[in-house]
């Protein structure tokens, strides 16, 4: 029997506990506050205590060892043996953080920008955190899987509510795609609890399932994960949302949200299926490739900077699932580092069009063009996230994708020459919405709406009035993202470190690999449908009768 | 005094029987019925570990039958409740609404102890008689009461015609009609094709009941007809006690391959057809008819496991549908000052007009859905758990596809309550009103679906506990 509530910390708390329910506690409260600043104060202080507080995961952090630490483990639902586990290794340390850094900076951009509603948009946000940081620190599957689906909601709720014109549209098409994708995962889930008679993620890996038992849980998650992160294919819903969405929920999406699909190809994919991935790494790491490529081009056909931006995750996101689909060192360690820097960089870049869209009411980068000249703060973060969005050397990028690209390098020379062209995309569309939103004739949208040409000087005016440049708040921010964009660029060792020893296990559990079935599709089918085998395939199907 | 549950009840209804006789004023009868309930309620939870039979066993009370009736009469204690004054009925029908519902009830309570096919039948009968009269008790100057009162009487009639008829067959084959001895004797007899075919046609009647495909013909247009409130009741109470029932007697099939596949057959075809159906509805409680056919066919789902899992899943499940059922009804009679129904278009705005009720739908809303940390979502957790271990893989993988789908109509209603502005036309403007106890059952609705479904460990192991007999 386990104890009714075990902790084996590396502090002398339930931090990890305290961590998750914290902003469902702010949330409560907050229900209870009246005023809109005072609920605004109030969710601001409640996610800098959250993010002071997840200090002692960096500091008390031991990364010599690959194992899980901040444990934390009490009976939840025993007729299913589902236990209330939680606990963060080097793959989880930094995803838990990047949620706590980032959910203050969602709360100081929606200042100004969120006046209805600003109970619920709080609550919603707070609620949002729990979720978020339960999904990164959950060990026991159902427990994962209740934070993963618990999301939906607030998020759906910050779309829907305070997003933008086509925000029903939008958030529908965000709540259908991404619970379409992961009600599977819950049928693998409890496969695999019949299977291997528990819920607990570290014991579930290493189980030496048979290949067709893995192919098919593999799926199950993959289709979940391909469509969080968003794949090639799957992407459809991201732009949508990510256009519609406030630009807290554009931030918290891409910092945090598209993480998750990269998390879980990690997390369960690598160590509970490896035979399944070792097989399937090809489409993936094509997929990556056709994701990188797509989201480049489509993102170069851009009008919107939001959707510029919302394509260009799609490219970079590709990034990060090549290099777990690698499954070696350089690689995944580049993609983890990918992740942190996506979510810093393109949040950032969020913040940006945020800022701007306060001041001008447009997102399209025609009517924003040539603000340089009055805004020469914000050109200055402006242009600073979008070079290290196109991973200039010096910033934080640069260090992810070269690690990704020396893995890449590694496996196989095709597979990475093909991805050259995808970072020459990034400069281009970058540097082209930056050319024209810091330097271009000032054309923008008081020509187009006025026409009147008499009305030119007083509309430029208006213009320049308008457009002052960043306040305390907005440099705060943008300032605080770059501290990161530098730290990680000029000296990533620390972060490399932590992850170390992690990714090194997983490299174990996904090289665990037999019983790959041979014999290209009709040995594939054979494996998988022992029943429908001809003579040919009995011998494959044998040992996967256990 | 392990009757005292039952004895209540059957005094309730005598009482709410001599109120029908004299002149009260209006809010009386619902005065009384409140307390009745209440007091109901105490004494289910008085009763929760009784034990005794009655009748040469043909009704027994035992820690199942006693789970059952507490839901019962938790259910019936919602139902009048959120009845502030029966809106949808003429105010002098108004304790004979009572009446029946409470007669209702007490059959329903008897049908969770009958051991015997008899005392079963019985009791269902009782339990159905009083809803056909409560389904055309509605307000005139509605109009589908009257094609709904005579849908219901029909299919009604014809289920239990069904389900006499299947007992016919069993009694022929087994020789009793004591649950105990069916148990014990049929498994081996349902392998025949009369023997499935009885047993099929004998679990007909609470199929109907239920709301399972192809028994469901009669559900849109009678939550349709029906008086809100009415509705309200046959959307849940009858729901508790057939799925008690079909836990009793489903053991019976349990060697047959045969009866699997009809049940699996028939739950695949509710959950689809009934979230299919459900996409299109703007009439809010047709659309809930048509989500408790899909519902129906995930409580068979873990009854059709045959596990002790299986059917405490199936009975969590049926707890969580009544409350969040109730919450929505509550919501559809609170909108409806002069009871009539209640389209997607009139939740418009909600939120404005009555954050409580806005927050119980939508609560409500994602609970059906299986949204976690809701009842539902731990519902179907368990049911669908329950049923791949049986390895009904196919059902399994297609109950989940169908929370995709479901999804999107209950998002339907939550979007309309929480975005007026959209797709323009006028919200319906004007607070909706609400009485101190309305806003405190809102509260309630939302904090047992919230807490029960993010802590599901102590109910479910409770209802397991009482399914003890059935390993």
């Amino acid at each position: 029997m386990t104890p009714a509530f075990a902790v084996e910390t590396n502090v002398g708390y339930p931090l990890l506990s305290v961590l998750v329910f914290l902003p469902l506690a702010g949330a409560l409260v907050a229900l209870m506050l009246k005023g809109d600043r005072t609920l605004k104060a109030w969710a601001f202080a409640v996610t800098v205590v959250e993010a002071a507080l997840s200090v002692p995961l960096w500091t008390r952090f031991d990364p010599s060892t690959h194992r899980f630490q901040f444990l934390e483990m009490a009976d939840w639902i025993p007729t299913f043996h589902i236990r209330y586990a939680l606990g963060v290794d080097g793959i989880s340390l930094l995803l838990v953080l990047l949620t706590t850094f980032v959910l203050p900076l969602c709360v100081l951009s929606s200042w100004r920008y969120i006046e209805r509603r600003v109970k619920e948009f709080v609550v919603s946000l707070l609620i949002m955190e729990t979720a978020m940081i339960g999904v990164f620190a959950a060990l026991d599957l159902v427990l994962f899987y209740v934070f993963w689906e618990a999301m939906l909601v607030p998020m759906y709720l910050l779309i829907a509510v305070w997003g933008g014109p086509r925000k029903v549209y939008a958030s529908i098409k965000f709540f259908l795609y991404t619970l379409a994708g992961s009600v599977l995962l819950l049928v693998a889930v409890i496969a695999l609890y019949l299977k291997a008679g528990t819920f607990l993620i570290p014991e579930l890996m290493d189980q030496g399932y048979s290949f067709a038992f893995q192919f098919w849980v593999f799926l199950a998650f993959a289709l979940a994960f391909a469509i969080k992160v968003p794949m090639f294919p799957f992407h459809t819903w991201l732009p949508a949302a990510h256009v519609e969405a406030p630009t807290a929920g554009s931030v918290i999406l891409a910092s945090v949200l598209l993480k998750m699909g990269t998390y879980g190809f990690l997390r369960f994919c690598l160590p509970i299926t490896p035979a399944a991935v070792a097989y399937l790494a090809p489409v993936f790491l094509w997929g990556s490739v056709v994701s990188i490529l797509y989201g480049g081009f489509v993102a170069l056909g851009q009008t919107d900077m939001k959707k510029l931006i919302a394509y260009s995750s799609v490219g970079h996101m590709g990034f990060v699932t090549l290099g777990i689909f690698l499954v070696n060192q350089r690689g995944i360690e580049g993609s983890i580092l990918q992740m942190i820097n996506h979510g810093i960089t393109t949040g950032a870049l969020f913040i940006c069009v945020g800022i701007l869209y306060e001041r001008t009411h447009s997102r399209l980068i025609r009517d924003n063009s040539a603000v340089g000249a009055f805004m020469p703060v914000y050109v200055a973060f402006l242009g600073l996230f979008s070079l290290s969005s196109l991973a200039f050397p010096g910033t934080n990028s640069f260090v992810g994708e070269l690690l990704v690209l020396v893995g890449a390098f590694q496996q196989n020379k095709l597979l990475a020459a093909f991805v050259i062209p995808g970072a020459l995309l990034a400069a281009t569309y970058m540097l082209r919405m930056l050319q024209k939103i810091i330097w271009d004739r000032v054309s923008g949208h008081h020509h187009g709406h006025d026409e009147g040409h008499g009305g030119e000087h007083e509309a430029g005016e208006a213009h320049r009035r308008r457009l002052f440049d960043l306040d305390l708040r907005e440099a705060g921010m943008l300032a605080f993202l770059s501290v990161f964009v530098f730290w990680i660029g000029l000296n990533p060792k620390p972060f490399l470190k932590v992850m170390d020893r992690s990714i090194a296990h997983v490299i174990t559990q996904a090289q665990a690999v037999e019983g790959l079935p041979e014999g290209g599709m009709t040995g594939l089918m054979n494996t998988l449908f022992p029943a429908l085998g001809h003579s040919g395939g009995e011998e494959n199907a044998a040992p996967e009768h256990e | 005094m392990a009757f005292a549950h039952e004895t209540v009840l059957i005094l309730s209804c005598l009482a709410l029987f001599a109120l029908t006789l004299v002149h009260v004023r209006p809010g009386t009868a619902r005065a009384a019925a409140l307390g009745l309930s209440a007091l109901a309620v105490v004494t289910a939870l008085w009763g929760v570990g009784a034990q005794g039979e009655l009748f040469f066993g043909a009704y027994r009370v035992d820690a199942f039958s006693q789970g059952v009736k507490l839901l019962l009469a938790v259910g019936f204690f919602l139902a009048v409740a959120f009845g502030e004054g029966v809106r949808g009925i003429e105010a002098e029908h108004e304790p004979e609404y009572f009446l029946f519902l409470a007669v209702s009830v007490l059959g329903l309570t008897f049908l969770a102890s009958g051991v015997e096919l008899l005392t079963i039948y019985i009791a269902l009968e009782l339990s159905s008689y009083s809803l056909y009269i409560l389904v055309p008790l509605r307000r005139h100057e509605h109009i589908h009461q009257v094609e709904a009162g005579i849908k219901y009487v029909l299919f009604g009639a014809m289920a239990s015609g069904v389900s006499l008829f299947g007992m016919s067959y069993v009694f022929g084959l087994a020789h009793t009609t004591r649950v105990d001895d069916l148990l014990r004797l049929y498994p081996e007899l349902v392998s025949s094709p009369l023997g499935l075919m009885g047993l099929t046609l004998m679990l007909g009647g609470f199929f109907y009941k239920l709301a399972l495909f192809p028994f469901h013909f009669w559900t849109p247009d009678i939550y349709q007809g029906a008086a809100n409130e009415t509705s309200g009741v046959i959307a849940t109470l009858p729901k508790v006690g057939a799925v008690a029932v079909l836990i009793r007697l489903t053991g019976l099939g349990a060697e047959s391959a045969g009866f699997a596949t009809v049940l699996t057959l028939l739950a695949v075809l509710s959950m689809t057809y009934g979230n299919l159906a459900a996409l299109v509805q703007e009439d809010l409680k047709r659309l809930l008819a048509y989500s408790s056919i899909s519902h129906a066919g995930f409580m068979v789902a873990g009854i059709l496991a045959g596990t002790v899992r299986g059917y405490a899943g199936a009975l969590y499940y049926v707890a969580g549908y009544l409350i969040m059922n109730l919450a929505l009804f509550h919501v559809i009679y609170a909108l409806a000052p002069r009871g009539q129904n209640i389209t997607l278009a009139d939740l418009r705005g909600l939120y404005r007009r009555s954050p409580i009720l806005a927050l119980t739908l939508a609560v409500a809303a994602f609970g059906l859905a299986g949204i976690p940390p809701t009842v539902g979502f731990a519902g179907k957790f368990f049911v669908l758990a329950a049923a791949l271990e049986k390895g009904h893989l196919a059902l399994v993988i297609i109950g989940a596809l169908n929370t995709a789908i479901s999804i999107y109509y209950y998002l339907k209603m939550v979007k309309a309550a929480y975005s007026p502005e959209e797709e323009g036309g006028e919200a319906p403007a004007g607070r909706v009103a609400l009485s101190p106890l309305g806003w405190a059952l809102g509260c309630a609705f939302v904090v047992s679906i919230l807490v029960i479904g993010a802590l599901p460990g102590p109910v479910l192991g409770w209802f397991q506990r009482a399914l003890s007999w059935a390993a």
